[in-house]
């Protein structure tokens, strides 16, 4: 069940490269860290591991194989915006089992409370919708998860709250992750190897 | 300024929700008032009466009558109630077409956007009423004529609104993600993307019908649409052309009037909607 980025390079239309040559293994239950300055693509990298974005060059392998196409994607993202990453049209509950049917227990351990799933997106604030979309994405065959600067916007309770329930699942389930941060502190404690952009 | 803003504030109870609703309640309830009647009104009064030709304006007939003793009042909101009817089939068409064009377009890959853009541009780049006379011609003209000449020439700019407004939503980032939760292209057109531009939608619609309604009126004025016999408001005025030298101004004046405050009443429910969606959802 492994993930492998191999010789990946993407540049957007005729521009210049973003980074050509990148080379990534990630084992299930791991938790790797990627950092760096702004502009260097580490989003871009997360959206070609997470299916959004085709690599010009190289491929992304899953367990051996491409990566499917269609049907549910084994590699998950969660994006550093929630309020763009959600359908303001639809009710909370209908946004929480789009994929699929959250458990009890994920939602209390990610500190959903029931009467969020009858609001409207407007109603709830940054650090709540996130959480919803953590939920979203940890879905029974989810078997990495990105973190796209998950928590950046979030205060420091939110924060800890939200990256316990996920340690916590990762660790249950073998699941890996790629944490983008800016701090070192969060990357410190959470990860188990870190990949330097700043190369 | 401000002073002005205060008293209209004092002067009306309501919000501007509110009043924009009640401007669109009064609007419905007038053209449900004009179509029931063009159904109810006894065809009776519009039987040929030599005995009351060419009379003015009078609380009997309050329109006048015309040079068969017609009543002008029943035939115009009998004219009307048809032409609200050609109205609502046209725009609907319309309507029907633009969703499916700007959806295809915007979700079919380049190809079909480059072509169904060549299509709305080439429609666009003629004026309506000449695709619409010669559409309705070759098809011998009459009801059906009108009806496939106007849902055909009325699409072209919803479309293209249509296509920007998908195109928006389709690169949003809940769209993405609901990719990778593994979710069909038709199940995404049909939960993420036709909710978002259902507004549009209904406003666009409501913006054809005034269209409509008066590019059928020109049409059947110029002779090329419904036939003489149906009591068309486009009928009405093209006869009393004839008799407006005499004096007899009521055959023209009223019926005019009448398709003028129909028109602008579909045009203000159009506006209202606006104005009320736009607020909600900004």
């Amino acid at each position: 069940m492994q993930l492998e980025a191999k010789d990946i390079g993407f540049r957007y239309g005729d521009g210049p490269w973003l980074f050509q040559g990148v080379n990534l293994t990630l084992e299930p239950g791991e938790i790797v860290g990627i950092t760096g300055p702004s502009g260097r693509g580490k989003t871009t990298l997360c959206r070609i591991l997470a299916g959004f974005e085709a690599p010009i060059e190289g491929a992304v392998h899953f367990n051996g194989a491409p990566l499917p196409n269609n049907g549910y994607h084994p590699v998950q993202m969660v994006l550093q915006h929630p309020e763009k990453a959600i359908n303001p049209r639809w009710k909370m509950h209908k946004i929480l089992n789009e994929g699929y049917q959250p458990d009890k227990e994920l939602l209390d351990l990610l500190g959903i409370e029931r009467e969020w799933l009858t609001r409207w997106p407007h109603e709830l604030s940054g650090g709540e919708l996130q959480r919803f979309c953590v939920a979203r994405a940890l879905g029974p065959n989810t078997r990495y998860l990105i973190a796209d600067e998950m928590t950046t916007m979030l205060d420091a309770n939110t924060q800890a709250q939200i990256w316990h329930a996920v340690i916590e699942i990762a660790k249950k389930r073998e699941m890996g992750i790629i944490v983008v941060t800016h701090e070192s502190n969060l990357m410190r404690r959470l990860c188990h190897r870190v990949i330097d952009f700043n190369k | 300024m401000i002073p002005s803003l205060k008293n209209a504030n004092k002067r009306s109870p309501l919000n501007l929700k509110q009043r924009t609703l009640f401007k669109i309640l009064i609007s419905i309830v007038f053209l449900a008032i004009v179509i029931l009647g063009g159904v109810l009104l006894d065809e009776g009064r519009i039987v040929t009466n030599l005995n009351e030709r060419n009379s003015a304006p009078s609380l009997k007939h309050l329109f006048g009558t015309d040079w068969l003793g017609r009543d002008m009042f029943t035939r115009t909101v009998m004219g009307l109630s048809l032409s609200i009817g050609v109205g609502l089939i046209g725009a609907i068409g319309s309507t029907l077409i633009a969703l499916f064009l700007g959806m295809a377009a915007a979700t079919m890959g380049k190809m079909a956007d480059r072509l169904i853009s060549w299509i709305i541009d080439l429609f666009l780049s003629v004026p309506h009423l000449v695709t619409l006379i010669l559409i309705a011609f070759t098809l011998g003209g009459g009801f059906k004529g009108i009806v496939i000449g106007l849902t055909l020439t009325h699409w072209p700019s919803l479309a293209r609104v249509i296509r920007a407004e998908v195109m928006q939503v389709r690169s949003a980032e809940f769209v993405q993600v609901s990719q990778k939760m593994g979710k069909s292209r038709w199940w995404i057109a049909l939960h993420h993307i036709l909710p978002h531009i259902a507004p549009q939608l209904l406003i666009g619609f409501m913006l054809l019908f005034p269209h409509v309604i008066l590019h059928e009126a020109a049409v059947t004025f110029l002779g090329l649409g419904l036939s003489p016999h149906e009591p068309a408001i486009g009928i009405i005025l093209s006869e009393s052309m004839k008799y407006l030298s005499s004096g007899m101004w009521w055959l023209a004046f009223f019926p005019g009037l009448c398709l003028l405050i129909v028109v602008r009443t579909f045009d203000q429910i159009g506006e209202n909607l606006r104005v009320l969606m736009t607020r909600t959802h900004d």
